[in-house]
């Protein structure tokens, strides 16, 4: 992946200044650079990193393993586009294995991901069955630890 | 009785490091931003910490050959080879040890005979003179200049050899300056070493850490140079394993047998974890410190530039993670500015006279410290030159 990119993936914060100074480049092209990688489609957007623990949220995530009924002339991608429109749907991925579908889904609470599957998800014409797992604790996501981790310390005078 | 009495000559007429003092003057204060550590900020990398845990489940908690394991010598000489371009046996001429420090003091302890004189440049790495001491030689220090960018120049080397001179000690790139030789310096080195007959310890412990696409250039590598030379290289700068303390020395076979007596009765081997963790560190090779040389290169570069912008005269060095500021302009001793910076401002900078006597108008800023500790330090910095004058 070009450097840039690997950059922003881990902070889309940094600031033009910055970027260049990592990239030996100048904030003018960097800002160039980025606006081309998003008006071609290749940045699709930027998000926030949050450890739910931490806040006052009650919102829960499911993991849920969905298996198709694969369509003549289509395969799964009509019903797998239809299920990532919902707007509960986080992300959904394709997957090989005992099921065909991975659906992360959001809600605000327990009752509100359950009636999601039971009533919208799992009563779509083409999915055959839902298995719902619920998330408990993040200790990582896209690279960041959650939770605390202790530091060591460094002596401060050393040769 | 007196106690103290009864303590060896040689060693009482050793002075207290200069480090050590100011380190008392730290130690215990929690405000300060620290410039003055010798060793990188990040912690060693998962996958290397990962294969120690996994060594020490499979219970290898055993003695390894006094040599060190066979396997990381073999992979040390791949990796020397591919690096510094010298080819070495890793059965016969590669010696692990407790970090370089051990293998600095082996080979000297293996090459001197009392009164043998040990050429060293200065400034330099606390250790030299006192290791030359300790094994009863003779410290004979060559002063570096910032005009030359602290390398040391051929002809103020010639000027130091004399009759009883056995042995050069050369770090480059140099903790505390960044210095780096160039091949020409480097040549005209080599060629005085071979003309007087002089072994070279070569002290290449940050020699990863490379700045402006400069390649690393080892004197062992030119010709005639091997068989007269010990490289010194380990794993806690680049690799970030400075607690491992894992060092190794590459040397001819009868050298390393020599410096392998005292180190089989003195410390015995290398632990076990640690070599194990250093054979992890030697796959991952290059992709493990890209990213931390990358961090460093950064920081060098911001810090030179503010030093510059604010008036305090500092080049930019080719490696380590070292920078080391002229601030004589401003009227105080190394110590005096070092001591007043940290009193007004709270941080840390070790004075240069902590490296020897040529250091004195100069301070050694470690640039192994967040971005956003150097930011800070910086505006402070400016801040009190600007109450000096």
């Amino acid at each position: 992946m070009n450097a840039l990119l690997e950059l922003l993936r881990q902070n889309a914060r940094l600031s033009l200044e910055v970027l260049a100074d990592k990239l030996s480049s100048t904030p003018q092209k960097v800002a160039e650079k980025i606006a081309r990688l998003e008006k071609e489609g290749v940045i699709r957007g930027y998000q926030t990193m949050v450890d739910p623990a931490q806040t006052t949220s009650k919102q829960v995530t499911a993991f849920i393993e969905v298996r198709l009924r694969p369509e003549r002339g289509d395969g799964f991608d009509r019903l797998a586009r239809r299920i990532a429109r919902f707007e509960q749907v986080k992300s959904c991925y394709l997957t090989s294995g005992g099921f065909d579908l991975l659906v992360l889904v959001e809600g605000d609470d327990l009752m509100g991901v359950a009636n999601f599957v039971a009533e919208q998800l799992s009563s779509l014409d083409g999915v055959v069955s839902c298995s719902t797992i619920f998330r408990l604790k993040s200790y990582k996501e896209n690279g960041f630890f959650f939770g605390s981790d202790e530091s060591v310390e460094r002596l401060p005078v050393s040769p | 009785m007196k106690i103290e009495d009864k303590i060896a000559d040689h060693l009482k007429a050793i002075p207290r490091s200069g480090i050590r003092d100011f380190f008392e003057l730290v130690i215990g204060r929690d405000d300060v931003i620290s410039l003055g550590v010798g060793e990188p900020d990040f912690v060693t990398p998962w996958r290397v910490r990962e294969a120690a845990i996994l060594s020490l489940e499979r219970g290898e908690t055993t003695y390894t050959s006094n040599l060190g394991l066979l396997s990381l010598r073999s992979e040390i000489a791949i990796y020397v080879e591919k690096f510094f371009h010298i080819s070495y046996d890793g059965s016969k001429e590669v010696l692990i040890t407790v970090g370089v420090s051990e293998a600095l003091d082996l080979a000297l302890r293996a090459l001197l005979n009392p009164g043998d004189e040990v050429i060293f440049h200065e400034p330099c790495y606390v250790s030299y003179s006192p290791s030359i001491a300790l094994a009863y030689g003779v410290p004979v220090s060559v002063a570096t200049k910032k005009e030359d960018n602290f390398s040391l120049k051929p002809e103020d080397l010639a000027a130091a050899i004399t009759e009883k001179t056995k042995v050069v000690m050369l770090n480059f790139p140099t903790n505390p300056t960044g210095a780096v030789a160039s091949r020409e310096d480097l040549e005209g080195i080599a060629k005085l070493c071979i003309e007087n007959d002089l072994i070279v310890l070569t002290d290449e412990i940050y020699s990863e850490l490379r700045y402006d696409g400069g390649e690393h250039l080892s004197i062992a590598a030119l010709p005639g140079m091997r068989e007269r030379t010990i490289l010194l290289h380990g794993f806690s700068k680049a690799f970030a394993m400075t607690g491992f303390r894992l060092g190794y020395a590459c040397a001819p076979e009868a050298l390393i047998e020599a410096m392998m007596k005292i180190h089989q009765y003195g410390i015995l081997c290398a632990p076990i974890t640690s070599q194990m963790a250093a054979l992890e560190a030697l796959k991952g090779g290059e992709e493990i410190y890209q990213h931390m040389k990358g961090a460093y290169r950064e920081r060098r570069d911001f810090l030179v530039s503010r030093l510059n912008e604010m008036g305090i005269d500092c080049h930019s060095p080719g490696g380590a993670f070292y920078v080391f500021p002229d601030i004589s302009k401003f009227g105080l001793s190394s110590q005096e500015f070092a001591m007043q910076f940290l009193e007004a401002e709270q941080v840390a900078a070790v004075p240069g006279t902590a490296f020897g006597e040529c250091g004195e108008g100069f301070l050694r800023c470690c640039y192994a410290t967040g971005m956003d500790g150097l930011k800070e330090a910086m505006i402070r910095l400016e801040r009190f030159i600007g109450t000096l004058s």
